[in-house]
């Protein structure tokens, strides 16, 4: 025996038995998007609230319409389409409580309208008169996010703060599904079951980020999925069913406001329209695809199964189409007038106080716009 | 009355009571980041916050800085003034899109709606014999970000008063602290710290007349230090120490300039791209008729920052300093 050797063997007491932090089957996604549009399940619906969803889903729909048609008069410098996206964009706003929170991407102007916001507030960044046309706080709406998937820590924070003010505040937090790939999305996550912050994310898994089809944008079996991996609930959902959508999304906000922290809800559609008035989705994706979708229209869904109810009638269906007319052409007038813009404006809110900097270049451009006043 | 002494205390103290001050004052400042909590921080500067606070004032998050900064937005949004730590300046990165993207725009983007009174503390610089990744000069990237606050304390008592100012402002301030100061004394008493001065201004450390030395944070003692040294080469150098870098006290920097004719600014940051750019052509733009030499920069070389057995090749020393302010053109006086 060597010297070494006589101090005995290294014992360590063994580390307690591992197990699951927590158990992960409740948190799996069901195998199948949740639906209830034309199962037995939608007798049991609300009328009201059907009728809710379809007015707003056909204002949804023409709203689309109408915004892309303004980016071909010029009216927009760009619009993200969300056709065939309206029930996820409609059931988001409808979940909500008037003080809880909506945090959209840019594609997300619909759920902010559906809210409450003026369009044309909630249009401006795509106008291009200023980035946020609207004061976050008056409808509880957060700047429209252009970087992907960085307004769902924003979500997280402010749910948190709220809860940590005692306050009964719910944020819904809007990404696509190419957003899920950004580390912005991982990290909200993690906060937020780290933190149980009462927090919703909603991935409308419409497909495509821009021309990438999901293939290549995970190999996870459902974005849903994710959510395990973080210790929160993951529910797979049919996006292009309204009531569904609004179902999954009621228990999920509910479950956030009694304490029970977030979860991550999948909502599978589909992108009808190209990914912005400059984008040609011809080259990435075949007409019958598009066409096969299109059968498994949002709207044509929730008409269907209120028509079969007698819950709505031709009447029905031409007053809504009459309220979205209306609606559009509200949004075209104002929209075809010149925003006003005030340059001195670029230097205004920079900083509570403009810098001395920033007071020199005020002057500099002020002296520039008398001369050309001058000049004209 | 009692007369309290001054006492020393390290700037590692001071920036502690600011925040411990802050929070006591104001229920709304929270702190946030890695190891702030039960460890108070590896750098110890959030000791005790937890303990007296509590974690939902002081707390540990997941090591993910988007995501400590990403929240830090969303908390400023429903009204709270959150402090974040960032671990160290090259770990601060992650966090770089939340900055840029959010933190600095959304005052703007919603045409003052939305103000962020966010504070994020960034560890900085090196000379602290730190492994790669450790010792970085990033003010550069934070000041070519309009929107943002930019200060950097050199003196115990700045580090504290710049702090408050910075937790207490409406805009979000990036608060560069130079590690290797961290454990530097002076006479300071916690009892009665400074009076909050307001963002933005420079100050003259020491007064001369053959030229000026522009700097800040790390840099100022060692720019004190050259300044002494100076004194056997018969220059008798001015010391402006900025303390903010955004925004730029561009009045007490002139006036110093036009009193001494000459100038060197001093930094750790890389050159190419770096502050003194700014700086020099800031300073000869606006005082060019009273210049006697080029406004000269000794900076960090343009390099990766060095492994900690070569970085004191690399810190701009006294003697790279005084070899600068012998380039001033001297011979042109006689």
């Amino acid at each position: 025996m060597t010297v070494l050797e006589q101090r005995g063997a290294y014992h360590p007491s063994p580390p307690p038995a591992w197990r699951p932090r927590t158990d992960p089957a409740p948190l799996l996604p069901d195998a199948e998007p949740h639906r209830v549009l034309g199962t037995d399940a939608a007798r049991g619906a609300d009328p009201a609230l059907m009728r809710r969803l379809y007015g707003e889903l056909v204002r949804g729909r023409r709203y689309n319409a109408q915004a892309t048609a303004l980016t071909k008069q010029g009216r927009l410098a760009v619009y993200p389409s969300s056709t065939g996206q309206e029930a996820c964009e409609v059931a988001a706003a409808l979940v909500l409580e008037d003080r809880d929170w909506l945090f959209p991407s840019y594609r997300d102007t619909l759920a902010a309208v559906a809210r409450g916001l003026d369009p044309v507030q909630a249009l401006t960044l795509l106008r291009g008169d200023w980035h946020t046309g609207y004061d976050p706080r008056e409808h509880r709406v957060a700047p429209l996010s252009t970087p992907l998937a960085t307004q769902l820590p924003h979500a997280v924070g402010l749910a948190h703060a709220a809860r940590l003010k005692g306050d009964d505040v719910v944020a819904l937090a809007l990404v696509g599904d190419g957003g899920t790939s950004e580390g912005d999305f991982h990290e909200a996550l993690n906060f937020a079951a780290v933190w149980q912050a009462p927090v919703v994310f909603l991935v409308q898994n419409n497909g495509f980020a821009i021309s990438v089809p999901l293939a290549k944008q995970t190999a996870a079996p459902s974005l849903a999925h994710k959510a395990v991996g973080y210790g929160m609930p993951g529910r797979l959902v049919d996006g292009n069913d309204a009531l569904a959508v609004h179902e999954v999304l009621a228990d999920a906000v509910r479950r956030a406001r009694e304490g029970g922290g977030p979860t991550l809800v999948e909502a599978v559609t589909y992108r009808l329209d190209a990914h912005t008035n400059a984008d040609d989705a011809t080259r990435y994706r075949a007409a019958d695809e598009v066409e096969a979708w299109r059968a498994h229209d949002p709207i044509t869904l929730l008409e269907q199964e209120l028509t079969a109810r007698s819950l709505l009638d031709e009447a029905g269906i031409e007053a809504a189409r009459a309220d979205a007319e209306a609606m559009a052409a509200d949004l075209r007038a104002r929209m075809n007038e010149d925003p006003p813009l005030d340059p001195m404006d670029l230097f205004a809110h920079v900083y509570a106080e403009p810098t001395p900097q920033l007071r020199e270049q005020r002057e500099q451009l002020r002296a520039e716009l008398a001369a050309e006043r001058e000049g004209a | 009355m009692t007369t309290v002494a001054l006492k020393p205390a390290t700037m590692a103290q001071a920036l502690t009571r600011a925040m411990r001050d802050a929070m006591a004052a104001d229920p709304t400042v929270h702190v946030l980041g890695e190891d702030v909590g039960t460890l108070g921080g590896v750098f110890r500067v959030t000791d005790g916050l937890a303990a007296e606070f509590g974690e939902d004032r002081c707390t540990d998050t997941p090591l993910a800085e988007a995501g400590i900064l990403g929240t830090a937005v969303g908390m400023a949004m429903y009204g709270l003034r959150p402090v974040v730590e960032m671990q160290f300046d090259a770990f601060a990165y992650p966090a770089f899109e939340q900055l840029v993207s959010h933190v600095a725009k959304t005052r703007n983007r919603t045409r003052g709606a939305m103000p962020l009174p966010i504070t994020v503390r960034v560890p900085y610089g090196g000379g602290i014999g730190g492994v790669e990744h450790h010792s970085d000069s990033s003010e550069a990237y934070y000041m070519a970000t309009p929107g943002l606050h930019v200060v950097t304390p050199a003196t115990v008592a700045d580090a504290y008063g710049l702090l408050r100012a910075a937790i207490a402002s409406d805009d979000p301030v990036v608060v560069l602290e130079p590690k290797r100061l961290y454990w530097s004394k002076d006479s300071w008493n916690p009892e009665e710290p400074a009076a909050v001065e307001p963002l933005g201004r420079a100050v003259v450390r020491r007064s001369g007349r053959s030229a000026t030395l522009i700097t800040y944070g790390p840099s100022l003692p060692v720019c004190l230090e050259a300044a002494e040294a100076a004194r056997a080469e018969g220059w008798d150098l001015e010391v402006v120490d900025l303390r903010s870098l955004v925004p730029f006290d561009d009045e007490t920097v002139c006036a110093s300039v036009r009193r001494t004719g000459r100038a060197v600014v001093v930094h750790e940051s890389a050159g190419f791209g770096g502050p003194g750019g700014e700086i020099a052509a800031r300073v000869g733009e606006r005082c060019f008729h009273h210049l006697e030499a080029p406004v000269l920069r000794v900076a960090g070389f343009d390099i990766p920052y060095p492994p900690p057995m070569l970085e004191r090749h690399h810190l701009p020393g006294v003697d790279r300093i005084l070899d600068a302010v012998g380039r001033l053109q001297w011979e042109a006086e006689g």
